[in-house]
């Protein structure tokens, strides 16, 4: 039985803003274990990025953040500056959707690497030099571009470059935010296959968030389904893929399928204006009085965690 | 990307997405988190009041001569003294205003008609006309402004007139440079091709879609080149190459104080005052502005 | 036979010390006809979205020739061309860019009928037909385009290309930019639309999954010319182009994880102005022999419709 490496309990995450308090996150619990990876799936606006952002703990000062963010049985949120900057980086690494305004423009590749490898190895520039090299074949890019600048590089080789700089640190939880959404199809599968060949290597955890329902299969052990804030259907990756709960999960996975195309009514939530009970009411089919009133609890049915006044009762046909 | 906003610069609560200002509506509604803006534009407004009913409000005739009343300090009779002749310095103060702000909105004006023009045109249409209107304005921007202005001043002799002049050859290439940069960047933009595919021909399209989209940067630059006009023509006119006496012009009251220095000091305060509470106004504003219409000053969080 | 395509060409000058020629299209052939929607699938820089725009003459064509409804369009003056326009329309990527942000959305549905010289007095009536076609409420019709959500954007986009009911429409990535749940949305909106007005359809597109569901016929191009074209089902049951095969493999599938690896391609989209001798596909090839480096193939007939211009299909 892998340990747990990060435990999220009852985060929340909350910004003051001239419109009110806006709660980007509501009562998230999540589980990575050791090497695991878990996907956070949602659409653009539903808070997901918040809880990587969350966990890196570099969020803006104006957050309020209540919960626990267990990492190795520490509390996160407890941590000082000093101490998060110890693990970030080198515990725990992220790495982000554009790569190209992640890279600075003004140095040479193998010179970013090099440096995020001095920063956590504490080695002289030599040795950091030659771990630079290992670790960009290792990603796949040739040693012989070491002295190349970011503009030189496309998409795809920048989003390595990404990765390299990333796994520098040897980090045991990986936190990719939609890593393969502005490359290509084809090299989105390469980089995908780059990050499940390093994580099975060194027995690194991913928290993989994304949009796109198709690559999570391939990619994640256990999944968690967000909307406006609010995690709705949360297990493993088989038990939701073949048999989904919640009607949400099923309409993100249906949406455009073999059998065409069955749209969901309406808009995604905004997090400035969470319809209240049920996030999801004003989308579903399925909406009664009660998912009007009460937000749903988040209940064990067949090997997963759903929050539907459904759950349990029948499969949730939409 | 969905954003929302951080607690400083906030925007409208029932938008989901926070979008730059567009429209003058989203620009009033910025307003009340730049009190320095408020505070500029209210200052703006109470010289333009000053100016426009100058007669109404000033208490005496600024050219009227008064010798036993010469070089009178602050009295109730007299709000900011008189002159070596007598005259009331408030009133001319006031009508000072009315002369500055006119002289300068007309220069900024024909500047901006001008230098838009050219510099949209250039900007649309690109190759061979873009690089003549572009020589063009080069050879304008050679020009050094003073030494110009004493040129046409020594030619036709100095006169306002002639000041606006000057000013107007040099400052109107300024806003050809950036209409034609921001012409080259919205012509790029989507909608411009979507408006071909309907059929828009070129000048349409320019008149129709490209120039209300590059109101910002002209706007700024308006407002920032109004205060350096109004500072431009009171120096020149200190320097005897604008406004003559008997004008009420800041700049020749200014020229006219130097003589008494140390007898009269408000002869040069009140006028150097109003000069930098103008030029400051101006400034105020058309920084904020810039502020308030710039997208990239907006503080969000990504979700 | 509504629109054919001849050996079109589009060349680029490419910039700074490069300077060398980018051929986005390179001799591209492909006919549509009336209520068919023709899938064009590919990566960047394969030249779909500048084939689209050559099609409609939204940018000039450096070679070939383009015939709607047997009308040489390249040949055509301005003022046939703006007559014309009315019949075939655009219908963009971006619905946030493709909308002037000064535009009320009554102006943006306004824009075509005036810019055709319709008569104003029918203008509004047309305007609110246009806002149920595409099932949006007549209140949005004085908000600007940042009030909107991108899901209403980009139906107010197809809104404005159907004003002057054309007869084609070139659609470029139209669901690209919207969440998934709304993607689905747009994507059966044009499904009627093209039933119910027989619109002929270029649907451009990378992602895999839309083109399936979209289109009856698709062409996978690749650094500007087609590699494999035919029926849709016919193309993802029996792909044959080593890279229709890639990108087949690298769409989402839970089922084929064991296959997908073997199908990794090699390297990177090469630089378009550097093209690859012979067959262009060649450096990232799984199936690689000497020959495909020395001659480019043609597009040869694989029966039934189905065309693949690869050296192992001859």
């Amino acid at each position: 039985m892998k340990s747990s490496l990060l435990a999220v309990r009852n985060l929340d995450v909350s910004f003051r803003t001239r419109a009110g308090l806006v709660r980007a996150s509501n009562g998230v619990n999540l589980d990575i274990r050791e090497g695991e990876t878990l996907a956070l799936v949602g659409e653009s606006g539903c808070g997901k990025t918040i809880i990587a952002l969350a966990v890196m703990r570099l969020l803006v000062e104006n957050a309020l953040i209540t919960g626990e963010i267990r990492f190795r049985g520490r509390d996160l949120l407890s941590l000082d500056e000093e101490e998060m900057r110890n693990i970030r980086g080198r515990e725990i690494a992220a790495i982000f959707e554009q790569p190209a305004s992640c890279l600075n423009p003004v140095m040479r590749i193998g010179e970013q690497i090099t440096e995020a490898v001095m920063a956590h190895e504490q080695c002289p520039k030599r040795e950091a030099k030659m771990q630079a090299k290992e670790i960009m074949e290792t990603v796949g890019i040739p040693a012989a571009r070491y002295r190349s600048y970011p503009h030189e590089f496309s998409g795809g080789m920048q989003q390595r470059t990404m990765i390299a700089m990333a796994l520098a640190g040897r980090p045991s939880l990986l936190i990719a935010d939609e890593p393969t959404t502005a490359l290509d199809v084809t090299v989105q599968a390469q980089i995908l296959d780059l990050l499940k060949e390093s994580a099975l290597k060194n027995n690194t955890a991913m928290l993989l968030i994304t949009h796109d329902t198709g690559i999570i299969a391939e990619m994640a052990d256990t999944v968690a389904v967000m909307y406006a804030g609010t995690i709705l259907e949360q297990g493993s990756i088989k038990s939701i893929l073949k048999n989904p709960r919640h009607p949400y999960t099923t309409a993100l996975l249906g949406a455009i399928g073999e059998g065409g195309l069955r749209p969901l009514p309406g808009t995604a939530a905004s997090l400035c204006a969470v319809p209240p009970g049920c996030p999801f009411h004003p989308r579903c089919v399925l909406a009664r009085e009660v998912c009007f009133r009460k937000v749903p609890e988040l209940i064990s049915v067949k090997g997963r965690k759903v929050r539907c006044h459904y759950a349990g009762r029948s499969k949730a046909v939409v | 990307m969905k954003t929302i906003a951080g607690a400083h610069k906030a925007n409208a609560p029932q938008r989901e997405q926070s979008r730059p200002v567009v429209l003058i509506r989203d620009l009033i509604a910025k307003f009340n988190e730049y009190p320095l803006v408020v505070f500029a534009a209210s200052l703006i407004l109470l010289l333009a009041v000053a100016a426009i009913f100058a007669p109404a409000l000033s208490p005496h005739d600024p050219l009227a001569v008064n010798m036993e009343e010469s070089l009178q300090g602050p009295a109730p009779k007299h709000l900011m003294g008189t002159d070596q002749l007598g005259r009331d310095l408030f009133s001319r103060i006031l009508f000072g205003t009315r002369i500055s702000l006119s002289i300068a909105f007309a220069t900024v004006a024909v500047c901006l008609v001008l230098g838009v023009a050219v510099g949209a045109v250039a900007g649309y249409l690109g190759g061979v006309a873009d690089d003549l209107l572009m020589r063009l304005v080069d050879i304008f921007m050679a020009f050094p402004g003073l030494l110009l202005t004493i040129a046409i001043a020594g030619m036709l002799g100095p006169s306002m007139q002639n000041l606006m002049l000057a000013m107007i050859a040099t400052s109107w290439v300024g806003y050809a440079r950036i209409a034609r940069g921001a012409v080259l960047s919205v012509k790029e933009c989507a909608f411009v091709e979507a408006a071909r595919s309907l059929g828009s021909g070129g000048a349409r399209i320019l008149i129709e879609h490209i120039i209300p989209n590059i109101v910002h940067p002209i706007i700024v630059l308006a407002t920032l080149n109004m205060g350096q006009t109004i500072l431009s023509i009171a120096g020149l006119s200190f320097l005897g190459l604008g406004a003559q006496p008997p004008a009420p012009e800041w700049g020749v009251m200014l020229n006219e104080a130097c003589s008494f220095m140390g007898l009269a000091p408000h002869l040069f305060i009140f006028p150097g005052l109003a000069i930098t509470v103008a030029v400051m106004a101006f400034n105020f504003l058309g920084d904020g502005l810039r502020d308030m219409l710039d997208p990239r000053f907006k503080k969000e969080v990504e979700i | 036979m509504l629109v054919e395509a001849k050996q079109l060409c589009k060349y680029f000058h490419g910039r700074g010390r490069k300077g060398g020629l980018i051929k986005a299209v390179d001799g591209v052939s492909f006919n549509i006809d009336r209520g068919e929607c023709f899938g064009l699938v590919g990566e960047s820089g394969c030249g779909k979205s500048t084939l689209g725009r050559a099609v409609l003459r939204l940018t000039g064509a450096t070679a070939g020739e383009v015939y709607f409804q047997g009308i040489d369009l390249l040949a055509l003056g301005p003022r046939e061309l703006k007559r014309l326009r009315r019949k075939m329309q655009f219908i963009f990527q971006d619905p946030d860019g493709s909308l002037d942000p000064r535009f009320t959305v009554a102006r943006l549905l306004a824009e075509p009928l005036r810019v055709q010289g319709e008569n104003k007095a029918t203008v509004a009536a047309r305007v609110a037909e246009l806002m149920e076609m595409v099932n949006l409420g007549k209140e949005l019709l004085c908000r600007y385009p940042h009030e909107l959500s991108g899901g209403q954007r980009q139906r107010i986009g197809i809104a404005r290309a159907m004003a002057l009911t054309p007869e084609f429409l070139v659609a470029d990535e139209p669901a690209a930019s919207l969440d998934l749940s709304v993607q689905a949305q747009v994507l059966s909106l044009m499904k009627t639309l093209q039933r119910d007005y027989s619109l002929g359809i270029l649907f451009i597109s990378h992602q895999l999954k839309i083109i399936r569901i979209m289109t009856q016929r698709v062409a996978v191009m690749y650094l500007g010319r087609f590699v494999e074209v035919g029926r849709t089902g016919e193309i993802f049951s029996r792909p044959l182009h080593p890279y229709t095969k890639a990108l087949l493999a690298a769409g989402p599938d839970p089922k084929r994880k064991q296959e997908k690896r073997k199908l990794l391609l090699k390297g990177e989209i090469p630089d378009p102005s550097f093209l690859p001798a012979g067959c262009r596909f060649h450096p990232r090839c799984p199936y690689f022999e000497p020959p495909c480096a020395g001659v480019e193939p043609a597009l040869a007939d694989a029966g039934g419709g189905h065309w693949v211009a690869c050296h192992r299909y001859r």
